[in-house]
């Protein structure tokens, strides 16, 4: 597994506790899983998402990400309604591991209230939380 | 596991390390009113030889077959077991037939489960069948929760002529959970009335049992419309899969997730048990499946191999979130019926389902010619239910004197059928027992 210093934490994304990413897109946001999150997991084997117009609160899990040796909740980290999931996911869902910002992305949100996303960190504030978790 | 007692030495040294000088001194926390202070009044150890008598003797007081001519079913089945699931069964290779710890180790026996899954996903006309559970009635509570988990909804419906062991079962299972039973009503000609799940919301699932409790064969294509309809998952319960050697499977009729008691497929009754709890559903809902399954898979090298696969849903991976905490399977049972399917073979399996049905109505023509009532006019399989013509009791009675045991009792369990009865017939009744059935009840 990668060290902290190795990990990849874009600076255009905001992150929650529970290691998901959130990209503001203008209307909507969308979710993923961040680096540290996918290298902890391990070969991701398969991902449930949720169904499009399932709306849940802040920290609600939306789905399951199973690798080869666990499987792990995945939460909201901005209340709002599914507009659109990765469908690529069902027969790829290595794109998890291999570009976890891109083409790994899980869902896309319209959140209920447009400013909530800067309620999470910032990639530096991730990164000493994950520090002082150490 | 070998049972060796602790000698005298080692409890005394076990009693130094605690600190105390004798047994007494050990259980002194008991409050004295909890021990009883005298000894067990029981009688002297028999030998070996007097107690094969006692038991024999403890035997000849109940009604068994031969001697009784016994027509009950109700969810345990009389069939004739060929001479090779015996002999294969009692090979010592399978008398630790339970799923190993290190399972890939055990390729025979993993093997083996996956041709039990095989068949069993084949009789039933599923996608995916898991190695087995305990037995009908907890396979169907698993199905269930199966459906609550995957519809995120907490209602269930249930037809009232699934086993009633069944639905007692599913009651313990779903109750302390929060989930809501809803039992559905019947009809007149002995099948689930569903019209009314029209008008339900939020249901997870709706299961009916074919052939149902009473032996009738649901319409499970209109049922399962209905219940897609509804927004629900199909659950197919059966107590007598060797009826799918004749009628339609569950599989090609819209069910969902297909589940019941395999005990009918190479396993001895034993007084109920142990069972088989059969259990399968569509591929696209496997990963809501509990228990154990089997994969086959290929080595490094590219050869065939099997192994425990999905196991991210089980217990010991999954831990609090798993799908189900049953992480074991009946894996001597399901091996029995994998070897009876084997040994009877496909065709063997509808020259037998049509040699029950055949017998059964044999029976039911035969009573209704003596002037009992068949009150139900829906097809059946192996059991129907008869309304004797006069005194139930009385008949009932003077039949077990006559070492006829003239099925179950219905009224203990549907009351508004007090003088009914549950009759049972296999390829195991014979034309003369029918014959002295008839003839006594008519007489």
């Amino acid at each position: 597994m990668k060290e902290i210093e190795e990990l990849f934490l874009p600076d255009d994304v905001h992150y929650a506790e529970s290691h998901e990413w959130a990209r503001d897109e203008e209307e909507t946001v969308v979710v993923g899983v961040n680096d540290y999150a996918q290298d902890q997991l391990g070969d991701i084997v398969f991902v449930e998402l949720p169904e499009i117009g399932d709306t849940f609160e802040k920290g609600e899990e939306f789905g399951t990400l199973e690798s080869v040796k666990a499987v792990s909740e995945i939460y909201m980290p901005v209340a709002g309604k599914i507009v659109a999931t990765n469908e690529a996911l069902s027969e790829e869902p290595e794109l998890v591991n291999q570009e976890p910002y891109n083409s790994g992305w899980m869902i896309e949100i319209e959140p209920d209230d447009p400013d909530e996303i800067n309620t999470l960190m910032t990639s530096s504030e991730y990164m000493e939380m994950l520090k002082g978790a150490e | 596991m070998r049972y060796l007692p602790h000698t005298e030495e080692e409890i005394a040294s076990m009693l130094r390390v605690v600190g105390t000088e004798d047994l007494d001194g050990l259980f002194s926390p008991v409050p004295p009113d909890c021990k009883m202070g005298t000894a067990l009044d029981l009688p002297d150890a028999l030998t070996e030889w007097e107690l094969g008598a006692f038991m024999n003797g403890l035997a000849a007081t109940m009604a068994t077959s031969p001697a009784y001519k016994i027509f009950m079913g109700g969810g345990s089945y009389e069939h004739y077991i060929p001479e090779s699931v015996s002999y294969l069964l009692g090979r010592s290779e399978f008398s630790t037939a339970y799923t190993p710890y290190q399972p890939e180790i055990s390729q025979g026996t993993l093997q083996a489960i996956y041709e039990y899954q095989t068949l069993t996903a084949r009789l039933l006309g599923m996608e995916v069948a898991n190695a087995s559970m305990y037995d009908g009635a907890s396979a169907l509570a698993e199905a269930l929760l199966m459906a609550i988990r995957i519809t995120k909804r907490k209602r269930v419906a249930l037809s009232p002529l699934i086993h009633p062991h069944y639905r007692a079962v599913v009651r313990t299972y779903l109750g302390p959970g929060g989930h809501e039973l809803v039992e559905l009503p019947s009809l007149e000609n002995g099948r689930t009335d569903i019209s009314g799940l029209a008008g339900m919301d939020d249901l997870a699932a709706v299961a009916i049992q074919s052939p149902n409790f009473f032996g009738c064969i649901e319409n499970l294509k209109a049922a399962g419309e209905a219940i897609h309809e509804a927004g629900a998952l199909f659950i197919a319960s059966f107590t007598e899969p060797l009826a799918y050697g004749l009628f339609k499977n569950p599989g090609c009729q819209g069910a969902d997730i297909v589940c019941g008691e395999g005990q009918s497929l190479g396993i001895p009754r034993s007084f109920g048990g142990p069972g088989l709890g059969m259990f399968t559903c569509r591929m696209k809902h496997v990963r809501n499946m509990p228990g154990r399954l089997v994969g086959k898979t290929a080595d490094r090298d590219g050869r065939a191999g099997f192994v425990l696969t999905l196991a991210t849903r089980e217990q010991h991976i999954r831990r609090e979130k798993a799908n189900s905490n049953i992480c074991t399977n009946n894996s001597l049972c399901a091996l029995a019926s994998a070897m009876y399917l084997a040994s009877v073979g496909g065709t063997g399996i509808r020259d037998l389902a049509s040699l029950n049905y055949d017998k059964t109505e044999y029976l039911k023509r035969g009573l209704r010619g003596v002037g009992c009532t068949v009150p139900f006019d829906s097809s059946t399989f192996n059991e129907f239910v008869v309304e004797f013509p006069k005194g139930f009791k009385d008949t009932y009675s003077r039949l077990l004197e006559k070492r006829i045991v003239a099925g179950i009792i219905l009224g203990n369990w549907y009351p508004e059928l007090p003088n009914h009865s549950l009759l049972c017939v296999t390829e195991t009744t014979t034309k003369e027992d029918m014959d002295e059935l008839i003839r006594e009840v008519g007489s």
